[in-house]
């Protein structure tokens, strides 16, 4: 595709543009893989060469350093304790002593075991005397893979906190050679406060992250690569690395006695697509359709009306969505007022019918999301501002035209980035599935060995599925996980260059 | 009089009419939407008080009046259990959460330090893995330490807390929006960072702050994944959600429980409603200021 220049490229309409933003991504695709590529090598370099300077600034350090700081190198903290520092050096000193003492009695242990996982599950042994079998414990793969990885992620701690010793120590020798004063610790405490105020706000939630998040995380694609599920649960059967192989399975198209995981995770994964576009799109579109009616001129009670749609978002979800499933239900209300009415002679399938079920999940979507969408959109809309409109009137600009040139440009441009993330949240959009339909109506094609689905199943609500259900596939859970992140940071990738600006952070302020 | 006086005047009312029209759409409109959003509540509240049969009917109004099933709801089921769980966890998720959010965003959006893009970039890429599988490996080391089943509270709030920090975009939005003068203006006179953060900014920041509690309370009020994943089937542990899908969750419990299930709802709907309306003002304004522009 060729590239137009900028008096092409604004002669043509919205639609064109569009359309030729898309067609230019599409058509660029080989060179942003190449540039992909092109960062990747660069960023290992980057990485190398970090590396190599940080041996290099080691070694200048040691060769060059006062004796304190050479001591430094194998006893941590000894550097500060020498200045003065003592609370400090105590400090760094009892890390190195609890990190020693910790590899010795069972970091070893764990790293030594992490290669294969474990290889003596528990036995039943006869005890003769009381003629039972009792039950010997082995290894523990969960344990092992768990303790495994906080032991590199400690080691990995401890590497850090030595190299901030060896550099502390150095930016003393400096001071000193300066002939200007150390730091003591009062002064570095004092600077926790104004320039080092980052950091005590800072370290908390950074800690609550990597033990609840990063961690967990690290660990589930760890456990995408071996052969964990209900069975081998790590302690009665062990589990071990497989490599690729639940990966393979996923991508296998095979069709075994289980069915077809491939053709379920296709499926579901299109629903899931086709269900955040319509999700997202018909909120916005909609919600911003009753702001601007809220909004107009001459409407009264504007107060009211909006007060009733937020007093909807107050009402927990769970109570809404679980209220109206029940509704809906074949028993439910509806079908039981419009038997009553003689409207309908039979029940609707609401729920049963699988294309009607997909309808009905989106409906209830827009019941549920417009409220907010609608609080957001009048904000922004309040931001327009009004003389543009008086322009465009006197230019005998219509109401369709005035929506279109001024409103919705202005919306989009605003409400970009909270499109994608809204977007993106309705992919994992756990509730709202779950809660209505459980995924229901089964689906003769989504059953699997691994983990059965409905046609309403987004990969969310299977994932749940698998890892609670009965089979407790958490190998296929890992790696369903891996997709879904892969799925969003592709749509993330492309949405943020087809985006027409890419806000600055800082606009606003 | 020539006609070119009169003509504007008819336009302008041939405009006129044409708003009018367009409003009396716009009134009906509405008024259907209202009555859409509203019924379902009017609803579960009409059949919360029916007496005469506990399972789904198809009629709204109850042919017998009653609080029958509240006083069920109070006396034979766990639900004061569950009401006072999801109460513990959202106090708690108010007060901690908020301090851990807002500690957050305000570093993220006012103090420039290395790493700063690095920390913002890493929790977008994070966000991307769906958090719940990791639930699998969390709930392993919880029920360790016993934090599980009938022990779900603590557990879901050191989970709420441990993560709220990446939630941070909406207050960093609002605290973007606070002018940087502020701060250049307070460091100029020898402020240190902290008593910019206590003394100039948080004063300014008090709709971001009632937003944040609020969110943080109400969030536990509709948690059910992880919190049916902690609970495990156990009714100590369970908070309302969980407690009253649990309630419903098969044909047989629907016709024990069904209106007692409504009267649940409404239980929990009308505290949560209230605490709303009186803090709507502040919702609104963390909404449209720090939703958009974070």
């Amino acid at each position: 595709m060729r590239k137009k220049n900028d008096l092409e490229y604004l002669r043509l309409n919205k639609l064109q543009k569009f359309f030729y933003r898309i067609g230019f991504f599409i058509t660029n695709i080989p060179k942003h893989l190449l540039t992909f590529f092109i960062f990747i090598g660069k960023f290992f370099v980057k990485i190398f060469k970090k590396i190599g300077n940080e041996f290099k600034f080691l070694g200048t350090t040691f060769v060059h350093g006062s004796w304190k700081t050479k001591i430094s190198y194998f006893i941590l903290g000894f550097g500060n304790i020498s200045r003065g520092q003592v609370a400090k050096g105590l400090l760094f000193f009892l890390f190195e002593a609890v990190f020693i003492f910790y590899m010795i009695t069972s970091g070893g242990y764990w790293l030594g075991k992490f290669q294969n996982l474990g290889d003596a599950a528990q036995v039943q042994v006869y005890n003769p005397t009381y003629d039972t079998y009792e039950t010997v414990p082995g290894d523990n793969s969960f344990k092992i893979l768990l303790y495994g990885l906080l032991t590199i992620v400690f080691i990995i701690a401890f590497i850090v906190t030595w190299r901030i010793n060896v550099k502390q120590c150095y930016l003393c020798d400096q001071i000193e050679q300066s002939g200007k004063k150390v730091k003591t610790n009062k002064d570095d405490l004092k600077s926790l406060l104004d320039n080092n105020f980052h950091k005590t706000l800072l370290t908390l939630p950074i800690l609550g992250v990597m033990a609840f998040t990063i961690i967990p995380i690290i660990f589930m694609i760890l456990v995408a690569f071996t052969n964990m599920d209900a069975t081998k649960d790590g302690y009665s059967n062990l589990f071990t690395w497989v490599g690729m192989d639940n990966f393979n399975e996923l991508f296998s198209f095979r069709d075994s006695s289980g069915g077809n995981l491939s053709l379920a995770f296709g499926e579901i994964l299109s629903w899931t697509l086709i269900w955040a576009i319509f999700a997202t799109f018909t909120n916005y579109f909609l919600g911003m359709f009753v702001a601007i009616m809220i909004n107009k001129k001459g409407i009264k009670f504007k107060k009211l009306w909006r007060g009733i749609f937020v007093l909807t978002i107050a009402i927990p979800q769970f109570v809404s969505l679980l209220y109206v499933s029940k509704l809906f239900a074949k028993n439910g209300l509806i079908n039981g007022l419009l038997m009553d009415w003689g409207i309908i002679k039979e029940v609707i399938p609401f729920w049963t019918d699988p294309t009607l079920a997909r309808v009905m999940v989106i409906l209830i979507n827009i019941w549920i999301g417009i409220p907010y969408l609608m609080l957001i959109a009048t904000g922004i809309l309040m931001n327009i501002p009004q003389d543009l409109y008086e322009s465009a009137k006197i230019d005998g600009a219509n109401v369709w035209q005035q929506y279109t040139r001024i409103t919705l440009p202005y919306m989009l441009f605003v409400t970009g980035p909270y499109l994608l993330t809204s977007f993106i949240g309705n992919l994992n959009n756990f509730n709202v599935i779950y809660l209505l339909t459980g995924g229901e109506p089964t689906d003769p094609r989504l059953l699997t060995s691994g983990g059965s689905a409905g046609s309403t199943d987004l990969l969310i609500t299977w994932l749940f599925k698998i890892t609670t259900g009965a089979t407790n596939n958490y190998k296929l859970a890992a790696v369903i996980a891996i997709m879904i992140f892969i799925v969003v940071a592709v749509i993330s990738l492309i949405v943020y260059n087809i985006m027409p600006s890419n806000r600055n952070e800082r606009d606003f302020s | 009089m020539s006609n070119k006086e009169i003509m504007p005047k008819q336009k302008h009312m041939g405009m006129k009419r044409k708003n009018a029209i367009s409003n009396f759409f716009i009134y009906f409109i509405l008024i259907v939407m209202v009555v859409v959003w509203l019924v379902p509540f009017v609803c579960i509240l009409l059949e919360s008080f029916r007496v005469e049969k506990t399972w789904q009917v198809g009629y709204v109004i109850p042919h017998e009046w009653g609080f029958g099933n509240y006083v069920k709801l109070f006396t034979e089921t766990d639900f004061l259990k569950w009401y006072g769980n999801t109460l513990l966890i959202g106090a708690s998720a108010a007060v901690l959460q908020t301090i851990v959010v807002l500690a957050v965003s305000y570093t993220l959006s006012r103090i420039n330090f290395k790493g700063r893009k690095f920390l913002m970039n890493t929790c977008l890429v994070l966000g991307m893995f769906p958090g719940f599988v990791t639930l699998i490996v969390l709930y392993r080391v919880l029920s360790d330490i016993g934090l599980t089943g009938p022990n779900a509270v603590p557990g879901l709030i050191l989970i709420g807390v441990a993560g709220s920090g990446m939630g941070y975009y909406i207050s960093k939005g609002y605290f973007d929006t606070i002018p940087r003068s502020l701060d250049e203006a307070a460091k100029v006179d020898g402020a240190t960072k902290f008593q910019i953060f206590y003394k100039v900014i948080m004063p300014l920041a008090k709709p971001i702050v009632i937003y944040t509690i609020l969110t943080a309370f109400m969030g536990p009020w509709g948690d059910f994944m992880f919190a049916k994943y902690i609970a495990n089937g156990s009714s100590a542990g369970m908070n309302v959600a969980v407690g009253l899908q649990y309630m419903i969750s098969s044909p047989g419990n629907i016709s024990k429980n069904y209106t007692m299930f409504c009267a649940g709802g409404v239980c929990v709907a009308i505290p949560i409603t209230i605490l709303f309306m009186c803090l709507q003002k502040y919702y609104v304004e963390g909404v449209t200021g720090g939703a958009v522009k974070g």
